[in-house]
């Protein structure tokens, strides 16, 4: 009988020990560190969108609203496949990876968005007269083909980097992405050329194309001259220099932050 | 009546006697591609009976019509355009006067060679739930006796009737949904189609497989990632060599002589992460020599250890003889996706000579095996890990040449074209990426292409011709003193052999990601590439 209920005190220890650790809270799997959204946003997205999405040399994805990406699909696409025609390249991960990091990007927009500063209106005009940025620039169409069209250059852009071009031109000018874009031979980063003719012509201007054989550049006036190489005497790229002036000799700082603040607000709507 | 019927006999005596010459002459001369023939192929340089012109795989032809002294007047003559859209990287064969292209998906055509009229098209369905890592080309078919041979995008081998293009037979290769695809061209040597299979992003076990070409029935297999218990399983820690990769989708080459078959294998499986894949990872990254009659290495030379950057040795290895430290040697000689040039005995594997062609910050150099030396902090990370060659390597699959005038090797490479490597976890799940990471390009780096001429002995540079912009195209020497090969902007263009100088280009219009070929017909010479979707093809 002494034995039956020790048995019996067994089982109900056991019981008991088999609910206690039934309703303990489980202890989380971990997820592999490289295998975060966070850690694939900085290996892949970061150096241009910034470390916390808060835009750069791309746009901010410190935002509520992802308006290129206004779905969970339109965003995996984006990711994997890149957008036709910008300098976001497409990113090859796996499955879970692609849940992470589009999960994690959209976790950025729960962090405070940037700040809506300056007057875009006051901006506009400051853009078209005193600043005539379009003698270089255009927009919708408006405006030079000289320099970078900004027609949805807030869509582009974080308001930093914009601020920096203005102050600093020359600090980060625009990029060759050829190397994203196989088997296209249309340059992109404006880059300033000069050339000298067999029969001595010097022109300056902005690379529009070139090929293993020839050239063509548009001088500021928005003349396209077209050059075979071998019909060139000299040939110079002047890497990382702007025509781009330092609008702090031009603007003010008030003035500069309106500026901006149009800039950020053109996204592509006519 | 006795009269008249000896003369109707004897009328159609004449009449089968006849019959039977015209077939015996037909049968023979036309379209009869026997082995003797691709054995023999520098006797008929008017045809290009196999992938790489010839087994030694020189990419070289030595018609001599179209020249340093006239190139200048090439013209084209006509442009075929493929019915499906997508980029094109086949090498067409030429027979007698016909050329046989692989299309886009599947698609084999039969082409006048004088005026791109089409003979004949076979027309294949390919599964809409194909994977692959890297579009859907077809590198070229492959032709013995009346038969051709067309490597498909889900992993099947197929015969054609090269009269009709009916089908003679389609096996299945591997499982498409394993993630195995097939994109070169097979090898047709004396009794056995030779084929290759693709998959290394998608954790594949790779293999070569020798078929016969009558029936479509498997001689034999070789596993290019050993089992356990097998030569190099050691190499490979846990059940990684499941999953290993080390594909073959590049066209090998063949010693008829030492009756060894020639070929590359691919990347270790995952790409970028290392740390499930212990070891060297034998069998990939390597060259390998097998033995056409049964499959059996004779010797192999790895050239990337432990491969963490996705350098793959599909490369065409190219064969040739010569005088190294004094002493004639059968070599065979490669320019790597590493970045190095090696020079190796095709008797036993024997590394002789192996110097950088390009830029490269990943080795210290090579040791006197030629096992590369590599330099600390060269690993891919999460934070990404600056490196040249970016992961297109320093060629890529692309066709090299070589000229036996010259003595000199032709390698269409890429040149100031650095990445960042990452390395991210993976897990395997079957017909799905496989990789742990990938390459990411640097802004405001325009990378470029460069045709380089290399001594073949030594791997010396002797000079170099600029593109624009890195392409996957391949290049072709010929007797005519010239270097033909094409460019991502779309031009086709002649160099001189011996200097680099360019003599002539045609802008085509589109990407060009294929090889170029030559041939004649009635004593004309052209040259062929294709460009976009079409196939272009010139003469003077």
């Amino acid at each position: 009988m002494l034995r039956l209920i020790t048995i019996f005190k067994f089982q109900i220890s056991l019981l008991c020990l088999g609910l206690f650790l039934f309703w303990l809270p489980q202890p989380v799997p971990q997820k592999s560190p490289n295998d975060s959204g966070a850690k694939l946003f900085q290996a892949h997205c970061a150096a241009c969108h910034g470390q916390k999405g808060e835009g750069g040399t791309g746009p901010t994805l410190a935002t509520p609203k992802l308006i290129r990406a206004d779905s969970e699909a339109s965003l995996f696409k984006i990711i994997r496949e890149g957008i036709a025609g910008t300098e976001m390249p497409g990113t090859r991960v796996e499955a879970e990876q692609l849940k992470n990091l589009a999960a994690y990007v959209r976790s950025l927009g729960q962090l405070q968005s940037e700040k809506n500063i300056g007057d875009a209106e006051r901006g506009k005009k400051l853009y078209f007269s005193k600043g005539e940025c379009a003698s270089c620039h255009a927009i919708n169409g408006e405006g030079s083909a000289y320099a970078p069209d900004l027609s949805e250059i807030g869509l582009r852009r974080g308001r930093q980097h914009l601020m920096t071009s203005l102050l600093a031109p020359q600090a980060d000018v625009p990029k060759s992405y050829l190397q994203l874009r196989a088997g296209t031979a249309i340059t992109d980063n404006f880059l300033l050329v000069r050339v000298v003719t067999k029969d001595g012509k010097k022109i300056s201007g902005v690379r529009v194309n070139e090929d293993t054989f020839t050239i063509h550049l548009r001088e500021i006036s928005g003349r396209v001259h077209s050059f075979f190489k071998s019909e060139l005497l000299e040939l110079h790229k002047d890497w990382g220099k702007s025509s781009m002036p330092d609008y702090r000799k031009i603007l003010e700082h008030d003035e500069l932050i309106d500026v901006v603040a149009y800039l950020v607000s053109l996204r592509g709507e006519k | 009546m006795r009269q008249h019927f000896s003369h109707a006999k004897a009328q159609r005596r004449i009449g089968f006697y006849s019959c039977l010459v015209v077939i015996i002459f037909t049968v023979t001369n036309f379209a009869q591609v026997s082995y003797e023939r691709i054995r023999s192929s520098e006797l008929e340089p008017q045809n290009w009976l196999t992938y790489s012109g010839s087994f030694q795989s020189h990419r070289f032809s030595s018609l001599t019509q179209i020249n340093k002294t006239n190139v200048a007047q090439l013209k084209p003559f006509w442009v075929y355009q493929m019915r499906d859209p997508g980029k094109v990287e086949t090498t067409p064969l030429v027979v007698d006067g016909l050329l046989y292209i692989s299309e886009k998906p599947h698609v084999v055509t039969a082409l006048d060679g004088r005026t791109g009229r089409p003979l004949w098209t076979y027309r294949r369905t390919t599964p809409a739930d194909v994977k692959g890592c890297c579009g859907t080309p077809n590198r070229g078919l492959a032709i013995l006796d009346e038969t051709l041979y067309l490597c498909t995008f889900d992993a099947h081998l197929v015969a054609l009737d090269i009269h009709s293009g009916k089908l003679k037979w389609d096996v299945v290769v591997a499982d498409y949904k394993a993630g195995y695809t097939m994109t070169g061209a097979p090898l047709a040597i004396k009794d056995k189609i030779i084929v290759g299979i693709a998959g290394g992003e998608l954790g594949i076990r790779g293999f070569l497989d020798a078929y016969d070409p009558k029936t479509g029935k498997r001689i034999w297999k070789f596993w290019t990632v050993p089992e356990p218990g097998e030569k190099g399983s050691e190499t490979w820690s846990g059940d990684s060599w499941k999953t290993g990769g080390a594909p073959t989708w590049v066209t090998g080459s063949y010693d008829p002589a030492l009756n060894l078959i020639y070929w590359g294998t691919g990347n270790p499986a995952p790409d970028w992460n290392g740390d499930s894949r212990v070891g060297d990872n034998l069998f990939s990254d390597s060259l390998l020599a097998l033995d056409a009659d049964t499959g059996k290495l004779k010797w192999y030379f790895q050239f990337t250890p432990h491969d963490l950057y996705d350098w793959d040795a599909n490369q065409v290895p190219v064969i040739i003889d010569g005088n190294i430290n004094g002493r004639n040697r059968k070599l065979i000689v490669t320019a790597n996706r590493n970045a190095f040039y090696y020079v190796l005995d095709r008797v036993t594997g024997e590394f002789l000579r192996g110097v950088p062609y390009i830029k490269q910050t990943w080795g210290k150099g090579l040791d006197d095996k030629g096992r590369p030396i590599k330099l600390p902090n060269t690993e891919p990370s999460v934070e990404g890990t600056l490196l040249y060659p970016g992961l297109g390597g320093a060629t890529n699959w692309n066709s090299p040449s070589y000229s036996p005038q010259t003595k000199l090797f032709y390698v269409l490479a890429r040149e100031n074209h650095p990445q960042y490597f990452f390395k991210t976890d993976t897990i395997y799940h079957a017909g799905e990426f496989f990789e742990g990471g990938g390459g990411r390009d640097i802004p405001g780096i325009e990378p470029y292409g460069v045709v380089k001429a290399l001594d073949a002995l030594t791997g010396q540079q002797k000079w170099e011709f600029k593109l624009q912009l890195p392409v996957m195209a391949g290049v072709m020497a010929t007797a005519g003193g010239l270097v033909f090969g094409g460019s991502s902007e779309g031009y086709f263009y002649a160099l001189d052999a011996l200097t680099g100088k360019p003599l002539w280009n045609f802008m085509a219009g589109a990407q060009i990601v294929t090889n170029p070929i030559s041939y004649s017909i009635r004593g004309k010479q052209y040259v062929a590439i294709s460009s976009g979707n079409g196939l272009f093809v010139f003469g003077l």
